[in-house]
């Protein structure tokens, strides 16, 4: 079997300006973004983002000038920030194109492009305007064929007649990107913990590159296939990226930052304290490795290891830090 | 004027955890959701079954999650997996009891806004996160419990988008838009408790917190809401407040 390893860059590099991609995990946990910050360093744009509940993420991408259109349910750090904060800027602004789900309709629209469907029915979203109204014009939706050229549509039921149920396309999307903690050379991966919609969201890319916490032999994965959610040859490229999430969790690996997420959510709150974060953090260093040196580096990191008795850090203090 | 001996996140907390029956099912969002789940579970309902939408169903927290998605909701879970199987096999099917919402506006017929000000949701004058699950726990749990601040700009008579639909333009129009169950049954505000009336599905006040009047909560109330069975709100027991400040939440993550 071949051996998928590439490095950070190199994956970076494979994801051209204009691309569809989504980011695996949701709002703190699992976000790739060792990957998220390279992309960033190498000015991307007109990035095609689709997600059901991304945080900084999407946040940085959206704020570093890199995103063009969003199919999205939610985007924000929850009790980190409740709303992303270069995300309502670009919206308030015109910035950036968007059109609004919920988070079931968003990951039912995954599932159809995993299952080879053209859409899902689900019960949600009747009644509500995020059914009734769309954010994307009729001009924005013909001028990309990756869009659908309507948000949903409702229909009775054929086996019920009075059941009212609504339709959600299927999501296609160019690349997926997911941060895991454990993945072979050869692409099979482990998740721990909550899977979000990360295997939904791989199974609908055509190229699904994995960043990994740690690289294991594929024998050791495939004696307990049972907990590996995805097949290897669903994965094209692997990386291994030790802290990738950072300043996201990584179930029993490490838990998140609240003081670099703190520094970045009052950062992104003013233009010039936002551009002084990219470049301290990102576009200022030359890779993750500057990236962790950046933020602190063992000292920092060390403070979030998981405790394995948990999965995450009990004694972790997450309000009123020490500056 | 003597220092209260219970301060308003508590009292809301504990207002909002009583909403909770032992042995429901419960789909909890971040913040005073998490507490009052908490306090619910160990103090009145400890059967309750805690489901968070990022993937995991039936945590026994031991320490208070900062997101639906955080490390801290594994702990003690029945089942942990992905955003799809709690949504469909949980919410869908019909298994939540009860679901808690939040949002910058809510409207007489509990209908909530967490996605844009303005009256063009192309053009918002202030943009929100958006829906996340909230749409979807509006319109599939069997009834849902909404938290809110209580301004008049935040109580409208119509709120400027639906992001969750509640009882819409109350009587049977929620049924008439297809929701074959489910709807708003308390509204938990910074000045009292709301409930809807079985007909009309029209908010009326239930409660007014300690040290308020019922004309004072009208008075912060964009619409005209009925005041007649209006009671004074239950104040936490020592027992409830005990819990809270050393059980559920001693770093004082959200408890103010």
């Amino acid at each position: 079997m071949p051996d998928k390893l590439i490095s950070l860059p190199a994956a970076a590099a494979l994801i051209p300006d204009g691309a569809s991609l989504s980011l695996g995990g949701f709002t703190t946990q699992r976000h790739p973004m060792a990957l998220v910050y390279e992309l960033i360093r190498r000015r991307r744009r007109d990035l095609y983002l689709f997600g059901h509940s991304p945080g900084g993420d999407w946040d940085m991408l959206i704020g570093a000038g890199c995103v063009k259109r969003v199919e999205l349910a939610y985007e924000a750090d929850e009790a980190f920030n409740t709303v992303g904060p270069r995300w309502r800027r670009a919206v308030e602004r015109g910035q950036i194109e968007w059109e609004d789900y919920s988070n079931f309709a968003m990951v039912s629209r995954f599932t159809a492009g995993a299952l080879g469907l053209p859409f899902m029915p689900i019960r949600s979203l009747l009644g509500s305007d995020v059914l009734a109204r769309e954010a994307l014009t009729p001009e924005q939706r013909a001028a990309d064929p990756r869009t659908p050229a309507k948000k949903a549509a409702v229909i009775e039921s054929p086996f019920n007649p009075g059941e009212r149920l609504v339709l959600v396309p299927a999501i296609h999307t160019e690349f997926a990107v997911l941060h895991v903690q454990k993945a072979s050379p050869q692409g099979t991966i482990r998740l721990e913990g909550q899977t979000f919609a990360d295997v939904q969201q791989a199974l609908c890319a055509e190229v699904v590159i994995v960043t990994a916490e740690e690289i294991v032999d594929d024998a050791e994965l495939r004696r307990e296939p049972e907990r590996n959610p995805l097949p290897y040859f669903a994965v094209q490229h692997v990386c291994h990226v030790p802290w990738g999430a950072h300043p996201y969790a990584v179930f029993n690996y490490y838990d998140y930052d609240p003081r670099q997420l703190k520094l970045y959510h009052e950062s992104a709150e003013d233009e010039a304290a936002y551009a002084a974060y990219l470049e301290q953090f990102i576009s200022g260093v030359r890779d993750h490795a500057g990236y962790l040196a950046a933020v602190g580096g063992a000292a920092r990191l060390e403070g979030l290891r998981a405790d394995p008795a948990y999965g995450y850090r009990p004694d972790l203090k997450r309000r009123r830090l020490d500056p | 004027m003597t220092t209260p001996a219970f301060s308003l996140t508590e009292l809301m907390a504990v207002a909002a955890a009583r909403e909770i029956a032992d042995g429901e099912v419960v789909f909890a969002g971040t913040g005073l959701p998490m507490l009052a789940s908490m306090l619910a579970q160990r103090a009145h309902a400890p059967q309750c079954c805690l489901i968070f939408e990022a993937g995991t169903a039936a945590s026994q927290l031991a320490h208070l999650p900062m997101s639906v998605g955080d490390p801290r909701v594994m702990r003690g879970a029945a089942m942990a997996a992905g955003l799809f199987e709690v949504f469909s096999y949980g919410l869908q099917a019909g298994r939540v009891d009860v679901g808690f919402l939040s949002g910058a506006q809510v409207d007489r017929f509990g209908n909530i806004n967490s996605t844009a000000i303005g009256a063009d949701p192309r053009r918002p004058k202030v943009r929100f996160s958006g829906s996340g699950g909230a749409c979807d726990i509006a319109c599939l749990a069997r009834r849902t419990v909404i938290i809110a601040r209580h301004e008049k700009r935040r109580f409208p008579e119509q709120v400027d988008y639906i992001t969750s639909p509640g009882w819409l333009r109350g009587g049977a129009s929620r049924q008439a838009a297809g929701l074959r169950w489910g709807g708003p049954a308390a509204v938990v505000t910074t000045l009292g408790v709301m409930r809807f009336r079985p007909d009309t599905h029209a908010m009326y006040l239930a409660s007014f917190h300690p040290g308020l009047t019922a004309p004072a909560v009208a008075a912060e109330t964009g619409f005209a809401l009925d005041l007649d069975e209006a009671v004074e709100t239950p104040v936490p027991t020592a027992e409830e407040l005990r819990i809270l400040r050393d059980v559920v939440d001693p770093e004082r993550v959200f408890l103010q």
